[in-house]
């Protein structure tokens, strides 16, 4: 019988750290990042049937990267999550707060306690009545949490991405120069040297704070690409429910997407 | 153990981590039972006094389909709530109308609206027409021991089938069967001589505005010979309750709108107590 080593603590820790990171260093970045109507989720994502972003709630959203089926379970139980509370509560007791934390006291005690952590980070995201009352939480393989201001760039090289989206970024901006931003980041190689993505390679979904009840939209298609190629502005929007051609979000920047527009600016939604 | 028995925030449960059911009522059933009616037990023997929610009517037009309800529950003899609402959107394409014990019938809707949204949240798509049918039966089986002390609940379901472009109805027994409806439907203790009103007024090919019209009428009958349903009351200005689902989706009619149509109504009736023929 061979006596097993002791292994400090210290180690055991930082050999399961690294290996989560690894894991998620392998994957393709997803970038979320607040516009002036709501909060867009831009992932690099060949897949239209497995998703990296998905909605939670009215106004909640979440977003990962790493292994798809530890994320998933976790997203599927904080959808189960957020609509027990919504029918046992009532639909605005739901918050991402709360959320955010019951999902670290999960990989909290995935990570010290299971054979082996998740090799997963995510966001979870609530909109708010104005860009100052969004929320971004990130939450990390071990647990841990940060409330995040505007933007957040999680999986492989995320912190070069970061860098670039704290360059580019500032309040207000509308969705259609988030969304430029977003696809240029995450083009953008380790040597300067550039990547094209296209819509097919692009899972994009906002949070739309003009949106009643449920602000979670995919965009996908002919919308996606005109906000992508044309001019800011450009884009017509015409209303109608679960309609994938529309944003209400872009509808009063159509009209003016001057800096005066600022966020949080109570324009209608037409 | 989530933080509703301790707390405080702790690990999520395994029963919210396990791979599986993508149906809410499902997942409440095996975590949380006491939340959901059928996980309620009653003294047997027993019954209670408890309002009552009464007349709907629904029936297709051309592109779509109309639901309405009056707005009285009904305790004994006595008038519980005189502006109920008891149609309700179910989800963006389809509309729910309850009748029965006004209590339990509201819990089985919101559950029901829950039941369909998390299933499109997790599955990332919209369930069938049909499927959404038999799901609202499968909650009704749930109800059925206390539907057996008294507590019934009755709905009707309609909605716009998105693969046919077409309006359904769906009408439900006690025990949980469900029947696909053609034309209209009534349910409720008016229901007789609101499906008296139908079977003369309705026909194939109606435009939305006179399906709404003609569900109005029915009604009226509805209140004329029930007492337990009301019929529109000009002095509160309280009108039915009255939902259009088509290809757009599922709304509700605007109250301007329909004083206009139940104005029509009364009007066309002084002198005629028989109405519209």
């Amino acid at each position: 019988m061979s006596m097993p080593f002791y292994v400090p603590p210290e180690q055991v820790m930082k050999d399961r750290a690294d290996f989560a990171r690894k894991g998620i260093a392998r994957g393709r970045s997803v970038i979320v990042v607040g516009y002036d109507r709501g909060i867009a989720f831009v992932a690099e994502n060949p897949s239209r049937a497995l998703h990296k972003v998905s909605e939670i709630y009215d106004r909640i959203a979440f977003a990962a990267v790493g292994r798809y089926n530890e994320f998933e379970s976790l997203r599927v139980a904080g959808i189960r999550y957020a609509d027990l509370r919504g029918y046992s509560y009532d639909r605005t007791d739901v918050t991402a707060r709360a959320l955010a934390n019951t999902y670290a006291q999960t990989l909290g005690a995935v990570f010290t306690q299971e054979s082996k952590p998740f090799e997963i980070e995510i966001v979870v995201a609530e909109v708010g009545v104005d860009s100052d009352t969004d929320q971004i939480f990130r939450l990390t393989y071990d647990g841990s949490v940060a409330d995040e201001q505007g933007f957040v760039a999680m999986g492989g090289a995320s912190d070069a991405a970061e860098e670039r989206l704290g360059t580019g970024w500032r309040p207000g901006m509308t969705l259609a120069e988030v969304l430029r931003l977003a696809v240029d980041v995450l083009g953008a190689g380790e040597n300067g040297e550039r990547r094209a993505l296209d819509e097919g390679q692009l899972e994009v979904a906002v949070l739309d704070r003009d949106r009643p009840r449920r602000s979670f939209r995919r965009i996908v298609g002919p919308l996606l690409t005109r906000l992508l190629v044309e001019a800011p502005g450009a884009v017509e929007a015409t209303a109608g429910p679960g309609s994938t051609e529309t944003v209400a979000g872009e509808s009063g920047s159509a009209s003016s997407a001057s800096p005066a527009d600022g966020p949080g600016s109570p324009t209608p939604p037409s | 153990m989530t933080q509703w028995s301790t707390g405080r925030p702790r690990r999520l449960d395994d029963a919210f981590l396990s791979a599986g059911s993508s149906s809410f009522s499902e997942f409440v059933s095996a975590y949380r039972p006491e939340l959901l009616p059928s996980g309620r037990r009653l003294p047997s023997g027993a019954s209670i006094e408890a309002p009552h929610g009464t007349t709907i009517v629904s029936l297709l037009f051309d592109g779509g389909v109309v639901m309405a309800g009056d707005r009285r529950a009904t305790m004994g003899n006595v008038i519980a709530n005189r502006d109920m609402e008891k149609v309700f959107a179910a989800d963006d394409y389809s509309v729910v109308g309850i009748a029965g014990t006004a209590g339990i019938a509201i819990e089985l809707v919101r559950l029901y609206q829950v039941e369909l949204e998390h299933y499109e949240k997790i599955e990332g798509a919209i369930m069938s027409l049909e499927g959404k049918a038999n799901r609202l039966a499968s909650m009704i089986r749930g109800n059925l021991s206390l539907a057996m002390q008294g507590l019934t609940v009755v709905p009707t379901y309609a909605g716009f089938d998105l693969e046919s472009a077409t309006g359904r109805i769906y009408s439900y027994d006690v025990t949980g069967g469900c029947y696909i409806e053609g034309g209209h439907h009534s349910t409720g203790s008016g229901s007789v001589f609101a499906r008296g009103a139908l079977k003369k007024l309705w026909r194939p090919g109606l435009e939305e505005q006179q399906a709404v019209s003609v569900a109005i009428e029915a009604l009226y009958d509805a209140a004329d010979d029930d007492s337990a349903t009301g019929g529109p009351d000009l002095g509160r200005q309280i009108w039915p309750t009255v939902a259009v689902v088509d290809h757009s989706g599922a709304r509700f009619v605007a109250s301007d709108v329909l004083e206009g149509h139940v104005q029509r109504v009364v009007a066309a009736r002084r002198d005629n107590p028989g109405g519209a023929r």
